[in-house]
């Protein structure tokens, strides 16, 4: 028996309930398409909300929270930053180069809706191992899909992360950040007037049959088997568009042409035309015979829910349609006023002369059903008898070393972003593949640190720590070059919401970075959550990946990794505890990923920050790096090669050897610093509280730990840049 | 006349450089003047750079559309006149589909779009971009390009070889040319050529990417200094 059209579309029967309730009649078809896009999980945020509002979003330079088209935070001289993640992982798992390529796309317009220019784009990834063919296929699509796109709209990629883990075979995950920058006077944000009156005009792309309900369909649902069947649900990219959109649309902008600017994305004009009207508490009368079509024929449900790509919507008074429609032509870009916002709070759609649908515009941008889903904590048991931390561990310190420093998620993903151009814009002073990328602001000395990260292995044994310790990490790691954290962005990866363990492990998650982002001073300003990342029984574990934004006052002032000259004294900032749990090395080279991640203490956490901040801005460091995935080995193995320099440490601490090395104790970072500025660095961690020990020194091209073993630095590069490029067969 | 050329940059739809490269021009000591693909005149500049970038999309063939834009007109009358142009990566190639320059760029040898600090080699000094440099000298300057494979038919190439077309080489920090250092598989190694007359010269590398120490390797210096030198000496 066929189903009923709401429930194919992705409507539950309690939601054409209050659809009903809210229209007093029976939605027809067209309506009903609408709001299964504006209702569903991925536009609504019906599952999340009432936990995204326990966030912290307010802080002293946040100009827009969480709830318009991306974040926005005050940099000084004027200048706002625009900021902001998002999911393409579904339909990346089904077609990963247009998936990948189209997630980027969308992200930037993100950005460009609120008039800033995007000056960086970084990706976190996820796929399963890659001794699977599928995996590899997967892998080379997104990453050649990121850069086939991101390459040709001159946006540079400069950082993110790829991490491999079982889960995601069938479902990897595909996030991508992009960063923007305006004159913070100029941006288009909510709190613009706009007018009855106003034209509707859509620029860019032809309006096609790609893309019909790609947030429905796919973005809200889990994957199946036959998932290949959905492959007309996702969207196709044209980013030469794109590149023409970003100039058109900033033009615009900063001629001040516009009453407001909208990407569409998720669920096309429906989202863009209600959520404009419902933002200017207007209606809308939008004339679907003005939309361009690629081809003729096109129902109106499709037109209106169609997420062809490379299209905004743009809002202007009568009088400056002429100015606006010239700037896209000089662009090449078609423009066509598709409808007026009237008074009212009606969104009514003629086609034909006919009225083919008609429905109260904030009923579906911002009436969507809320649902408290029932939750309950998955059993941790099993996971957390079989704690690492106190095996037996038979194998040599120098084999576990390399088994370490050469596993896929450590090593040198240079494989995957030397693909990305990561120098257009000229601004980009630190590239990919360090702890945060460095980005400067034209104009001004100061720089952006940008880190992504995500502790899947963490969030699986305990989510709310693993949230916390991304908060955590994503801070350290811009905090190491010498940077503010200073706000965050997110995107929180997620199994199916309606099982309740995957709702805990949501609110456990949420309750973690809350708490992460209070303690760091870090605002949540925004992000995206990508739920129903599972197919068959297998779900992702739970995985936040957190964007973070710090601030260089000066950027000739930053430190990077490498150790580059010898005679450097290296110390520890931190403690190193008995914590093995989650960590790489017990996966690696013990074969599990159980017991607790290791403890985090927020107040140190910050502590640290602030050393290693001042310590930056005193130029009291050579070199700087987060102790963190692979532990203390990987770390000061990764300055080594870095900076073509070896070292000789003896090992702090009453701990076994596995200890000292491999755990991922929270809160550390490695430093070298010339010897005169020794007891400077000593007295600036004493003064936070911060504990620190004196390691031993760089030079020589060997690594030496301690008694234990050493390896040449040529040996351990080997290792850790051939891993990637290996596994994919090169 | 001033001591301070000025370097017209061509803005193409879709090309991404091209304020890179006002900028790298400006803080060489030159004047950079943005010129748009519908203009049918040069406004009067000393030289000329068609930037980076995917001029309209890179669709049906890289540089193909580009070279029936309007301003490619100007451009073709401009360099036989002896104006000195410069084309940097999607320049180059819209170049070489003008027939301004030898030879064509196809995809890199790995199929891979590759973003890299490289070295190339100066292998002539008659070039607009290595007059004051010394053959053999080593810069060391970015690439970022899916399709920089430096190809030519038999004939094309030794003519190119023989009559020192070769401007620069893909070759290690010791200046070494071998196939380890040639970043995209072109033939010789070829980074970057010029024209018969020595006004025209198209490299792969970015030496607009290579101008400041606080970014990175500044091999693009001497270069961009040598193609303001190149222009002031001709006004």
């Amino acid at each position: 028996m066929e189903q009923p059209l709401h429930r194919a579309l992705g409507l539950t029967d309690d939601e054409l309930e209050a659809i009903r309730a809210r229209l007093g009649r029976e939605p027809n078809h067209n309506e009903l398409a609408m709001y299964s896009v504006m209702w569903s999980e991925h536009c609504s945020y019906k599952s999340s909300k009432i936990h995204l509002g326990t966030l912290p979003t307010e802080g002293s330079r946040v100009i827009v929270g969480p709830g318009q088209d991306a974040g926005a935070v005050d940099v000084g001289d004027g200048l706002a930053v625009v900021f902001k993640m998002e999911s393409h992982s579904h339909p990346s798992a089904i077609e990963p180069y247009q998936g990948a390529a189209t997630g980027v796309g969308g992200i930037v317009r993100d950005v460009l809706a609120m008039g800033a220019r995007p000056i960086a784009l970084l990706d976190p990834l996820m796929f399963g191992p890659l001794s699977e063919e599928r995996n590899r296929w997967l892998f080379c699509g997104v990453v050649a899909g990121i850069g086939g796109y991101g390459n040709c709209i001159g946006v540079p990629t400069v950082g993110g992360e790829v991490r491999f883990a079982p889960p995601h075979s069938t479902n990897p995950v595909v996030n991508v950040m992009c960063v923007g920058i305006a004159p913070a006077d100029r941006l288009v944000t909510s709190a613009r007037e706009v007018h009855a009156g106003s034209l509707l005009v859509l620029i860019g792309a032809a309006t096609g049959r790609d893309g019909i309900g790609g947030v429905s369909v796919l973005a809200s649902r889990t994957l199946e088997e036959d998932a290949g069947e959905s492959r007309p649900s996702v969207q196709i990219g044209d980013p030469f568009a794109e590149k023409l959109l970003i100039e058109a649309c900033l033009e615009l902008v900063e001629r001040g042409l516009l009453e407001g600017l909208q990407d569409l994305g998720g669920a096309g004009i429906t989202c863009a035309v209600s959520e404009s009207a419902s933002r200017a508490r207007l209606g809308a009368e939008l004339r679907l015979d003005a939309v361009p079509l690629r081809e003729p024929g096109l129902e109106p449900f499709e037109i209106l829910t169609s997420e062809s790509q490379e299209r905004m919507l743009a809002i202007a008074r009568p009088e400056r349609l002429a100015d606006v429609l010239a700037v896209c032509e000089r662009w090449g870009l078609q423009a066509s006023v598709i409808g007026t916002l009237v008074p009212g709070s009606s969104l009514s759609v003629v086609l034909g002369g006919e009225t083919v649908a008609s429905v109260p515009a904030r009923s579906l941008a911002d009436e969507g059903p809320v649902y408290d889903r029932p939750m309950s904590p998955p059993g941790f048991e099993e996971i957390r008898a079989e704690d690492p931390t106190f095996e037996t561990v038979a194998v040599a310190p120098r084999d576990a070393f390399l088994a370490v420093l050469g596993s896929p998620n450590v090593a040198s993903k240079r494989w995957v972003w030397e693909q990305y151009d990561h120098l257009v814009q000229g601004g980009t002073v630190v590239g990919p593949g360090g702890d945060a990328a460095v980005v400067r602001i034209e104009g001004t000395m100061k720089a952006l640190a940008l880190a992504t990260d995500g502790k899947g292995r963490f969030g699986h044994l305990d989510p709310y720590l693993g949230a916390a310790h991304a908060v955590a990490e994503a801070a350290r790691n811009v905090a190491v070059v010498g940077a503010t954290p200073i706000a965050i962005t997110n995107c929180l990866n997620f199994g199916n919401p309606e099982r309740p363990e995957v709702m805990w492990q949501f609110a456990e998650s949420v309750r973690g970075m809350a708490d992460a982002c209070r303690a760091l001073g870090t605002p949540v300003t925004g992000g995206n959550v990508s739920f129903y990342n599972e197919s068959g029984d297998s779900a992702i574990w739970p995985t936040p990946v957190i964007g973070m934004l710090g601030l260089i006052e000066d950027y000739r002032l930053l430190v990077r990794p490498g150790f580059v000259e010898p005679g450097l004294e290296i110390y520890l900032l931190g403690e190193t505890h008995p914590e093995l749990g989650g960590s790489e090395f017990a996966e690696v080279v013990l074969g599990r990923v159980a017991g607790r991640p290791p403890a985090l203490d927020l107040e140190r956490e910050a502590a640290l920050h602030r050393v290693l901040v001042e310590a930056a801005r005193e130029d009291l460091l050579a070199a700087s790096h987060d102790c963190s995935d692979g532990g203390l080995a990987v770390a000061l193995a990764e300055c080594a090669i870095a900076g073509d320099t070896g070292f000789a440490v003896s090992l702090p601490g009453d701990v076994p050897w596995y200890v000292s090395l491999f755990a991922e104790s929270a809160s550390r970072a490695v430093v070298a610093v010339p010897s005169d500025r020794a007891s400077s660095l000593e007295a600036l961690a004493l003064r936070h509280g911060v504990p620190w020990s004196r390691l031993g020194e760089t030079g020589g091209p060997r690594m030496v730990f301690d008694a234990l073993f050493e390896v040449t630095v040529d040996e351990a590069r080997g290792v850790y840049e051939e891993t990637i490029p290996g596994l994919i067969g090169e | 006349m001033s001591g301070r050329p000025r370097v017209g940059v061509i803005t193409f739809p879709g090309s991404l450089d091209d304020r890179d490269a006002v900028r790298a021009v400006a803080s060489m000591g030159g004047s950079g003047v943005r010129i748009w693909h519908r203009d049918r005149d040069l406004d009067g500049v000393d030289a000329v750079i068609l930037p980076g970038g995917f001029s309209y999309g890179d669709y049906l063939r890289t540089g193909a559309i580009a070279r029936f834009a309007p301003v490619m007109e100007e451009v073709r009358r401009f360099a036989d006149r002896g104006g000195p142009v410069l084309g940097i990566c999607n320049g180059f190639q819209i170049l070489c589909e003008a027939g301004l320059l030898p030879g064509a760029l196809i995809r890199n040898r790995q199929l891979r779009f590759v973003c890299r600090f490289v070295h190339v080699r100066v292998e002539t000094s008659r070039s607009p971009i290595t007059t004051g440099l010394v053959p053999g000298e080593v810069l060391p300057v970015p690439v970022k390009h899916g399709e920089g494979q430096f190809v030519a038919a038999d004939e094309d190439l030794e003519r190119v070889e023989q009559e020192g077309l070769v401007v620069l080489r893909y070759c290690g920090p010791d200046g070494t040319v071998d196939d380890r250092h040639n970043v995209n598989g072109s033939l010789g190694a070829i980074a970057g050529v010029r024209n018969e007359a020595g006004n025209v010269v198209g490299l792969m590398p970015h030496p607009e990417h290579a101008v400041d120490p606080d970014v990175g390797p500044t091999g693009g210096q001497p270069m961009l200094a040598s193609f303001l030198s190149y222009a002031l000496a001709r006004v």
